[in-house]
């Protein structure tokens, strides 16, 4: 008998399901992210008069990526924080002081969970919007169509990613506060203001939140991202660096 | 046998040196209290013996083992740092079943920890709303999941009415009667007068003393005498043969520098009827007092 990662991830699991905020952000999330899909595809008429040749369905009812990847945050902001707000790591640290494998099974569950959560919302988002089009007769797309399967699949991933940006965030800044306001600024604010940054940091606005790394969502082809999986793809590395510094000061700091 | 071996414990805040070159033993089978002012360090070298916080120099074992190197922690110690470390969202019973099955704890475990603490009742309640008493049993029942050889709690009866802390104390006495170390911390030397057999002082993070509690007491300097009588001059005797005396209530003295053997044979010698001849013990809290005392002026000669 002895620790292992398989228990501490069920010992997570256990955790994560045993509280009723938990739920509650699933349910918002679902509940907003598919009600900003609804209100997007009723009021898209005008846009689709304005523009028929830039018309994307697909992309126009995943467009609550927006405001679902925030939510999703708050869920994997929680996976760490709500422990620190408590001082239950410390309780979570004695039953396994190999403090690598427990952050690591924070991480599988809040991957699990987000992957699911992602790719549920966005395929729930696609076919609502269809739904809404096709009542309102414009041109709405079918899953066959090309790009649809890769933009809708590609979306989930893309909001997996940001809930373990906010793991990684709720580690190092272990207050629910400051890793939230840190998530704005990195998916809402910087994207705002891209414009005045110096030009040698625009190339890293190529796998940005909410700039570059949503070129996934589109189907019709976008000339300033022409790969639009590299453009997510980078965006995971640098998800990546900020959980690695996480794992880092995770080991070293005191509890 | 599991023991707790600290060897020259150090920790440092920046220039604040919180636990200073500390050393000593927690033995099974016997409640050690752990003694200091508020401040004294009790809290973080408590959170070094299980690795919360990283020693700047020295070590801690416990069986010879460092706390993080135990393959199945649980079951050989069990702490209690902080009452409130629970998510008050989250149900008794699912607290402890996390903490279980991260251990590879049988579930029925979760059950049984819960009646030993009389919290069976509240499995199903959120713990936000327990009262102070009932998360400090919440703690101990945590403490208890992996059946451990050694129990670490941190203040436990702080805030506790007094059945609380008459529970605590007496849960303490049988986890030690059943083989256990255990180490509990407290600034109250009256609470572990109470509860502890070996006390282990510190104060500004040095050792003071770690010695059992009657060698506490007779190193906290000879007690005094307590007389009753209605001759009004035996106090006049007593300061002949030596002794000092302090007027007390209702016609009594306050005896010092004579043992109640010497008054006895003074008084019969004299032929004085005594109404009352009491041996006063050294309070527990006047010796923690007087320690305690030294370490402070101690460490403002030599700051």
């Amino acid at each position: 008998m002895s620790v292992t990662f398989t228990r501490s991830v069920q010992a997570e699991w256990i955790k994560f399901r045993s509280l009723r905020s938990t739920w509650y952000t699933v349910a918002s999330l679902f509940a907003v992210g598919l009600g900003i899909t609804a209100l997007a595809m009723n009021s898209a008429g005008k846009a689709y008069a304005e523009d028929p040749q830039a018309w994307d369905p697909t992309s126009r009812s995943l467009t609550s990526y927006i405001v679902a990847q925030l939510i999703i945050g708050v869920l994997g902001i929680l996976v760490v924080t709500s422990e620190f707000a408590t001082g239950l790591m410390q309780t979570s640290l004695l039953a396994t002081p190999r403090r690598h494998r427990l952050l690591a099974a924070k991480v599988a569950v809040a991957v699990a969970v987000a992957v699911v959560a992602g790719q549920v919302l966005m395929f729930a988002a696609f076919f609502l919007g269809q739904a809404v089009l096709t009542g309102q007769d414009l041109p709405h797309a079918r899953f066959g169509d090309p790009g649809v399967f890769s933009a809708v699949t590609g979306g989930g991933l893309y909001l997996a990613a940001i809930a373990l940006l906010a793991v990684g965030l709720g580690t190092l800044m272990r207050a629910t506060a400051g890793a939230l306001a840190t998530l704005v600024g990195i998916v809402f604010l910087v994207p705002a203001l891209a414009g005045l940054f110096p030009a040698w940091l625009q190339k890293v606005f190529f796998f940005w939140p909410t700039l570059g790394a949503s070129a996934v969502f589109k189907t019709v082809p976008d000339p300033d991202f022409p790969h639009p999986w590299l453009n997510l793809g980078g965006m995971c590395l640098g998800v990546a660096a900020v959980l690695a510094a996480a794992f880092v000061v995770f080991r070293r700091r005191d509890v | 046998m599991t023991t707790i071996e600290i060897r020259g414990l150090t920790k440092r805040y920046g220039p604040d040196t919180v636990v200073d070159d500390l050393s000593f033993t927690v033995e099974p089978g016997q409640v050690t209290g752990f003694l200091g002012p508020n401040g004294a360090g009790k809290s973080t070298t408590m959170k070094m013996i299980v690795g919360l916080a990283a020693p700047t120099r020295g070590s801690v074992t416990i069986g010879g083992r460092r706390y993080a190197d135990l393959p199945v922690p649980l079951t050989e110690v069990g702490a209690l740092l902080d009452a409130g470390a629970v998510h008050g969202g989250r149900k008794a019973a699912d607290h402890l079943l996390a903490l279980a099955v991260s251990n590879g704890l049988p579930r029925r475990r979760v059950g049984e920890v819960l009646a030993r603490t009389g919290l069976d009742g509240v499995a199903g309640k959120r713990a936000g709303g327990f009262s102070l008493g009932m998360r400090q049993r919440l703690g101990i029942a945590a403490a208890l999941l992996g059946d451990p050889r050694v129990l670490i709690f941190d203040e436990p009866v702080n805030g506790l009415d007094p059945e609380g802390i008459r529970w605590i104390r007496d849960f303490m006495r049988s986890l030690a009667r059943e083989g256990r170390a255990v180490l509990v911390s407290s600034h109250l030397m009256s609470e572990m007068a109470q509860t502890a057999d070996h006390l282990v002082v510190i104060g500004r993070g040095r050792l003071i003393a770690d010695t059992g509690v009657g060698e506490l007491v007779r190193a906290g300097g000879e007690g005094t005498v307590l007389v009753r009588t209605s001759h009004p001059g035996f106090a006049v005797l007593l300061t002949a043969a030596g002794a000092t005396v302090r007027e007390g209530t209702e016609s009594s003295f306050v005896v010092s520098g004579l043992t109640s053997e010497e008054i006895g044979k003074l008084a019969a010698y004299h032929g004085v009827a005594l109404g009352e001849l009491t041996p006063q013990r050294v309070s527990l809290e006047d010796a923690f007092m007087e320690l305690t005392k030294d370490s402070v002026e101690y460490e403002g000669a030599t700051a």
